[in-house]
């Protein structure tokens, strides 16, 4: 007869990694360690303006008075900040104008990776930014996108090329004050992209990046900024994927959203990144800090995220709502097997009148994981008449594996209504022998059910990468079982 | 024959519910079991399906397979549907693309191409239509916001979509109203075929007068206590089981 239902799951969570492989690449790598030297390094190889280099300067020294937040509820040996190197560029020219120049492993590495670079991407109308370590490689599809004005390029290009806006804007968000990754990031950050949407412009594609970590024994901190002006629009998604390694290998990302009266942005991003193996070995540690600033009237920034990878995930996608009538949003689906950890959520910061925020979080666990759900929704005496509406749900497979949900909530305006909903279930043994009695097997049905479970965010993906994430949930969980 | 059930005994957690069953339906027929409530007919049909958790003997062959260690999916593939009188809701997951998946399994297993997306919706607009459900319920997850009735009806409906060898429909009529229950029985009937048995579970015997059963069994306390044709079923709803209470004690 079947086997216990703990056996199996467990099983389930034994999943093998499909993007572990390694490029053989030539690569710039500098020496580890982080000093003054190595900021100035950093700065010079990219040729940027002494402003920038200052800005760099700055947050290093705001850094080096910080102390790694210890309020996760996240356990990991402490990070040597000096045994990391912190730029790691291929050798071939970096930056390119068509595919045609591209160094073919690297094509190669996009291609095993699954990422339709080429044809597939014109019939998707997707234009794909995509960084390699520390430097962005290719950026398709810029004419089409010029022709309307909208700017995508890697952020060390928009430094060069569009200086005033990227300094009008880059630190708005996030000042590199905000906190220690961010800091970090903001002293060594080596490349991500840069949008810019004109005024009235509805964004012809969706625009998208790929991240990947290649080189050994760096660290990936890069910077995205997207405007988006008045009466625009945008859609924008991230992917990300890193070789299996038994080291553990440092992510720090910021990403700056902005958008004016009545500009949309929609951020996505299917997250993958090595998880490590089923005994926590290796596995990228995941620091990020995104958030959104809904500075017009009725602007509207949602984030939507699929996190399967990374050993640890300290991430909370944000969105202030200064512009009066703004919305914001937050869909995610964290998923965490073996030994990953995740600490997850959003700040709902509500400054503006009528501003409404919307956060739909489904946490699942297997293994021996811990899925914590931390969410603020702070509404202040200005935001007359705010509403937020939270829910949070987690789903539990097998016994071994944790769920917390962490809400906070700071209202200072009586007006507004708040409402929280939370649930923690299991799969039950009787919507699986009602699935296997149909004909599926127990390992497909969950995956189904998962994947039913998650369906209200996935919704909310561009449909091109919702069925991607589709089959990543579901490989996600695929075991020994066949 | 094409199900053989012999002394099957089957227990939970110490408790004995079956207590040596034994059943043959050949290929074509329609069989009906009726019973009061706690009898052990649910547990029955699940134990046909492979549900786990039972202590089990006995034998239960399919087309002279024994299959009680076979899992509920190879069982469901091999072509033994069950139609559950509580059908679950599966939140977010589609229905069409839930049958899909399935009738796909099936048609594998059975050494068929698989469907492709076109031929599968011609075939589910088909079939939707014989138990009457609305194709705004298909495009639904499975069962999520359905009424009492049409989660019956959905069970029909997957019933002929799988086509299966041998259906088990457990109370499909407890909680339907007349028309729904005409319903449900003209696409039962739409579905016999000589290839096709049917077990099919009531509390009543007015079920019986829409499908017309071969043979009637009477199940009490986990055993067959009675068998005959469909009159037994008209001698049962006229006396209650209070008679064969009484026929059995002045039989031992
Ligand atoms: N999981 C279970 N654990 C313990 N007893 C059970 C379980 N399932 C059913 N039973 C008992 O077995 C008997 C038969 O139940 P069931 O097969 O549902 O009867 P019926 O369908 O004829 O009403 C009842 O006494 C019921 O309480
Ligand atoms: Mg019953």
């Amino acid at each position: 007869m079947a086997q216990s239902e703990q056996e199996l799951l467990e099983q389930l969570s034994e999943r093998a990694y499909p993007h572990g492989f390694e490029s053989d690449i030539e690569q710039e790598i500098i020496p580890k360690g982080l000093s003054e030297e190595t900021i100035r390094f950093i700065s010079q190889r990219k040729n940027e303006p002494e402003w920038l280099l200052q800005w760099r300067l700055k947050a290093y020294k705001h850094w080096l008075g910080l102390k790694e937040p210890k309020w996760p509820k996240l356990t990991y040996p402490p990070i040597d900040y000096q045994d990391i190197s912190y730029y790691a560029a291929p050798k071939s020219a970096p930056v390119l104008n068509s595919l045609d120049e591209l160094d073919p492993e690297i094509k190669s590495t996009y291609d095993r990776l699954g990422i339709p670079l080429e044809e597939q991407m014109m019939l998707a109308g997707v234009a794909v930014d995509a960084v390699l370590d520390s430097v962005s490689v290719v950026t398709t599809f810029k004419e089409k996108l010029a022709e309307k004005g909208v700017i995508f390029c890697s952020i060390s290009e928009a430094v060069h090329l569009y200086p005033e806006l990227v300094r009008a804007y880059l630190g708005t968000v996030v000042p590199f004050t905000d906190n220690f990754f961010a800091a970090l990031n903001s002293a060594v950050f080596t490349d991500g992209s840069f949008v810019f949407i004109p005024p009235g412009v509805h964004c012809p594609m969706e625009l998208s990046t790929y991240f990947r970590i290649n080189a050994r024994g760096t660290g990936q901190f890069e910077r995205t900024l997207i405007v988006a002006s008045e009466d625009s629009y945008v859609s924008y998604l991230e992917g990300c994927t890193a070789p299996k390694r038994d080291e553990n290998q440092l992510h720090a990302a910021v990403v700056e959203l902005v958008a004016m009266d009545r500009g949309e942005i929609k951020y996505s991003t299917v997250q993958n990144w090595y998880p490590g193996d089923k005994d926590g070995k290796g596995g990228i540690y995941n620091f990020v800090t995104k958030r959104g600033l809904c500075k017009g009237v009725s602007s509207k920034i949602s984030w939507t995220q699929v996190e399967t990878g990374s050993a640890i995930t300290w991430k909370y996608p944000s969105v202030v709502l200064q512009g009066d009538d703004s919305r914001g949003a937050f869909y995610s689906v964290a998923m965490t097997t073996h030994l990953q950890q995740a600490d997850t959520g959003t700040k709902m910061i509500h400054i503006g009148k009528n501003t409404q925020s919307r956060i739909v979080s489904k946490g699942i666990s297997a293994g021996r994981s811990q899925n914590s759900y931390r969410g603020l929704v702070k509404i202040r005496k200005s935001a007359f008449k705010a509403r937020n509406y939270s829910q949070c749900d987690s789903l539990l497979m097998g016994n071994r594996c944790g769920a917390h949900t962490f809400p906070y909530f700071e209202i200072h305006q009586p007006t507004a209504i708040v409402e929280h909903e939370a649930t923690t279930s299991k799969i039950a043994e009787d919507i699986l022998f009602y699935c296997t009695q149909r004909g599926l097997s127990r390992e497909s049905a969950i995956a189904m059910i998962v994947n039913g479970y998650a369906r209200e965010v996935l919704d909310h993906l561009p449909m091109e990468f919702a069925v991607e994430a589709r089959k990543l949930l579901a490989i996600s969980l695929e075991g020994s079982v066949g | 024959m094409l199900l053989e059930i012999e002394n099957l005994r089957a227990s939970i957690e110490g408790k004995e519910i079956l207590k040596g069953i034994n059943l043959n339906i050949p290929s074509g027929e329609v069989h009906a079991i009726m019973g009061p409530n706690g009898s052990g007919k649910s547990t029955l049909s699940s134990i046909i399906a492979g549900k786990d958790g039972y202590d089990i003997s006995g034998s239960i062959r399919l087309d002279g397979q024994e299959i009680l260690d076979w899992e509920p999916e190879i069982r469901s593939r091999a072509g033994i549907f069950l139609a559950f009188q509580y059908p679950v809701e599966l939140p977010g997951v589609g229905l069409s693309s839930f049958l899909r998946a399935c009738v796909n399994e099936r048609r594998k297993y059975l050494g068929e191409p698989e469907l492709d997306a076109s031929a599968f919706l011609a075939l589910m607009r088909e079939k939707a239509a014989m138990v009457e459900l609305s194709q705004e319920l298909i495009r639904r997850p499975v069962n999520q916001g359905f009424s009492g009735g049409e989660k019956k009806r959905n069970e029909i409906f997957q019933m002929a979509m799988l086509e299966p060898r041998m259906a088990i429909l457990d109370e499909t009529d407890s909680g339907l109203d007349i028309d729904a229950l005409r319903i449900v029985a003209e696409g039962v009937n739409k579905l016999r075929h000589a290839q096709r048995s049917m077990l099919v579970i009531t509390h009543y015997q007015r079920l019986l007068e829409y499908i017309i059963p071969d043979r009637v069994h009477v199940l009490m306390d986990g055993a067959i206590v009675m068998s005959g044709d469909r009159t037994l079923a008209l001698t049962l709803e006229e006396k209650g089981y209070d008679w064969i209470r009484a026929e059995q004690e002045v039989s031992s």
